[in-house]
């Protein structure tokens, strides 16, 4: 067997080393128990560690959605309940993150409007990966005709200017969280496609494809067998920026009173709400948390895709 | 397109065994559209493999070798490429079989090993799915088979501890290993050919020698016929059954192995052999290398196609092209006017550098050329006598 004879080479290189310089040779029985009892590539994945930055943001990011998810079972006040006796305080045991100038609970706000955020992100990236990222799949891997003809349906959605569209559908149709997360959701699936479209296309003419192809393989398999799982880590990675940049986008038109309509709370309007009618310099707590909870959820977002990008980049991951 | 088998399969294997030659490639053209005009990749190919023999396609880079091997699976994109002539493979004609149909014969029956082991392995999926998958699909067997029959193919390659290493990624085996596990994807479902596209290139020398010794001990256990490709005739020396030379999209020169190095026609064949570099050679000695570059496909020079960088070049060689023909032995084919004979050239002797004189692009392929004109140049083929006339192109 020839390459026992590789792994003899090493022995016997050793062998010869310890014979110059003593101490330096592996004994054989420790050779021998690397070549076959633990072979060195089997922990090569596990060696990286991910971090406490990494672990940190996940759980940010994971207490945002228990608290959206659980909002009605954790005992909050309601949103939109208004104590009289107790306008614009500061943070105490009875309000955690304080009130507002109508004596509403800052922290059942905060987390309520977390749900509007959270959706709408998730839910329009969502709607963009599976018609873009399947368009995108598709078109770099058959190229021609098809190809051009998304190429160019993609331009058109990514010309047209973004706001005035949703301005007008808005006007038109109302401002629904539905509504919101459709129209969003229609304007990633332009971005979608262009990533993934160029990852499928970078992949399409490898040696590894037309290697599939010789073995039999449909176009069908090659694009879901070979093509997708080399995307994948670009299409978490994109994924998770955009849901961070939805986010932003849900909060900027929410902050123009363009999202889901008053009292409802979302983060955009909240912060529309704290720095209305002065409110700024009387209570800024009312801007503050709802700013800060999205800056967080905005870092977590974008340090979680980028250390899973380092992780499943098998080619960096050896480095 | 989803789904495994639509078609009803092909009996491949009752047909072909034991009588007549197991792939019939008859004057296969390769073309290719450009901006700049058409390339003539593959200019009119033809030869036989049978089963169990490996037959060795020579020539260097650009010579059409890539474009053949792949011409041969039916593996070239639709769009922008023309191909004419027919490949018969087990009696079936590849050449007009559909892709649903081809997708049955490629890697059950056909299939290829590929030049990089670098990037013919997915990278992110794990070497033992990867083999296991055209088990799968073309032998039917169920996951747990797979795995199993791929830890035997992984043993059969000669990779230690392949338990652990079917779970391995390709970034985590080194190049001649890579190599090790792409020729056990592509013998898993037991082909009846195999193709190997420069199958060491990217391997240094010694791995070079243990994978082709691999190939060659699973050739013989398993009767397959072998298709090498290579820029390198000290690869297919030892190696192959039969060697076909290829210049510039054509054979030419085609002979049984020792054949061809004990009687080498062509006077590209013989330029090929002393760019070899050799240990008995004094240090400091110059490689004789092949001057000039392979001709521009897209205009490829009249006449013979090697002429502009022979020795031996006549005028009769820049006019009419030769045809591939016998002598002697009806198995060596060779296209050359003036054939070496004991490796000297039948040509006259033409100092290479004089080149052409005034005259002579005009006059007929018989006339008397050249600046020494008392040999008797042309005309009868000076070496042997062939009784085809010498003007004719084919």
């Amino acid at each position: 067997m020839p390459d026992d004879r590789e792994l003899l080479d090493t022995r016997n290189s050793d062998q010869l080393l310890g014979d110059r310089f003593p101490g330096m040779a592996a004994t054989e029985e420790s050779v021998l128990a690397i070549s076959t009892e633990h072979l060195d590539g089997d922990d090569v994945l596990a060696r990286k560690p991910l971090g406490f930055l990494f672990w940190f943001a996940l759980g940010w990011v994971a207490l945002v959605f228990l608290a959206a998810v659980f909002a009605n079972v954790i005992h909050l006040q309601s949103p939109n309940f208004q104590n009289y006796s107790a306008l614009n305080q500061g943070p105490s045991a009875a309000h955690w993150l304080g009130t507002d100038d109508l004596g509403r609970d800052l922290l059942a706000r905060l987390v309520f409007g977390s749900r509007v955020s959270l959706i709408v992100g998730f839910a329009a990236v969502a709607i963009g990966l599976v018609v873009g990222g399947t368009a995108g799949l598709i078109s770099g891997y058959k190229g021609g005709r098809l190809d051009i003809a998304l190429n160019a349906g993609s331009f058109i959605i990514l010309a047209f200017p973004a706001i005035v569209a949703v301005i007008a559908i808005v006007t038109f149709w109302g401002a629904s969280l539905l509504h919101i997360t459709i129209i969003l959701g229609i304007g990633t699936i332009p971005l979608m496609f262009r990533v993934v479209r160029a990852s499928s296309l970078s992949f399409a003419q490898r040696d590894f494809v037309v290697a599939a192809k010789t073995m039999g393989a449909t176009d069908t398999r090659v694009v879901l067998r070979e093509i997708l799982p080399n995307v994948i880590p670009v299409m978490v990675t994109f994924s998770l920026i955009t849901v961070a940049g939805v986010i932003v986008i849900e909060g900027t038109l929410a902050f123009l009173g363009l999202s889901v309509n008053l009292p409802t709370p979302s983060w955009g309007n909240l912060i529309n709400e704290g720095t209305s009618n002065g409110a700024l310099s009387t209570d800024p707590y009312i801007m503050m948390w709802p700013a800060l909870a999205m800056f967080m959820l905005l870092w977590s977002i974008n340090l979680i895709g980028d250390r899973l990008r380092q992780r499943f980049d098998i080619r960096e991951g050896v480095l | 397109m989803i789904g495994r088998r639509q078609h009803r399969p092909l009996e491949f294997k009752d047909v072909g065994s034991g009588d007549g030659p197991l792939l019939v490639v008859e004057d296969l053209h390769t073309s290719f559209r450009t901006a700049r005009g058409t390339v003539r990749a593959v200019d009119g190919v033809s030869f036989e493999v049978h089963e169990g023999k490996t037959l060795g396609i020579v020539g260097e880079s650009g010579s059409g070798k890539t474009v053949l091997s792949r011409s041969i699976m039916g593996l070239l994109p639709p769009r922008d490429v023309i191909r004419s002539g027919t490949v018969h493979f087990g009696g079936h004609e590849l050449t007009a079989m559909d892709e649903a149909h081809l997708r049955e014969v490629w890697g059950a029956e056909l299939s290829m090993i590929f030049q990089d082991p670098m990037t013919a392995l997915n990278p992110v999926k794990r070497i033992g799915v990867q083999i296991a998958e055209s088990l799968i699909l073309h032998l039917e067997m169920d996951k747990k088979e797979a795995r199993s029959t791929a830890v035997e193919l992984l043993r059969s390659v000669g990779i230690p501890s392949p338990e652990q290493r079917v779970q391995w990624y390709p970034f985590q085996l080194s190049g001649g290993m890579r190599q090790r596990v792409m020729i056990a994807i592509a013998l898993a479902c037991a082909p009846r050919l195999v193709l190997a596209d420069e199958p060491t290139t990217g391997l240094d020398v010694t791995v070079q020698a243990q994978i082709l010794d691999l190939l060659a001990d699973l050739q013989r256990e398993r009767h397959m016929a072998v298709i090498l490709v290579t820029h390198d005739l000290g690869v297919v020396a030892s190696r192959a059954d039969d060697i076909i030379v290829m210049y510039a999209g054509q054979v030419v020169e085609r002979a049984p192995t020792r054949t061809l190095f004990h009687d080498t026609k062509m006077p590209y064949t013989r330029a090929l052999m002393d760019s070899i570099p050799r240990l008995a050679d004094p240090s400091g000695a110059r490689l004789d290398a092949i001057a000039g570059r392979p001709p521009d496909l897209i205009h490829p020079p009249t006449g013979c196609r090697f002429a502009p960088r022979c020795h031996y070049a006549q005028d009769k060689c820049r006019e009419s092209e030769p045809p591939l023909r016998t002598v002697g032995s009806p198995d060596h084919l060779f296209a050359c006017w003036f054939p070496l004979v004991d490796g000297v050239s039948t040509a006259p002797a033409v100092p290479v550098t004089v080149g052409r004189t005034a005259g002579a692009g005009a006059v007929g392929p018989d006339a008397p050329t050249g600046t020494t004109g008392d040999d008797p140049a042309t005309g009868d083929d000076p070496a042997t006598g062939d009784t085809r006339d010498p003007g004719t192109e084919r």
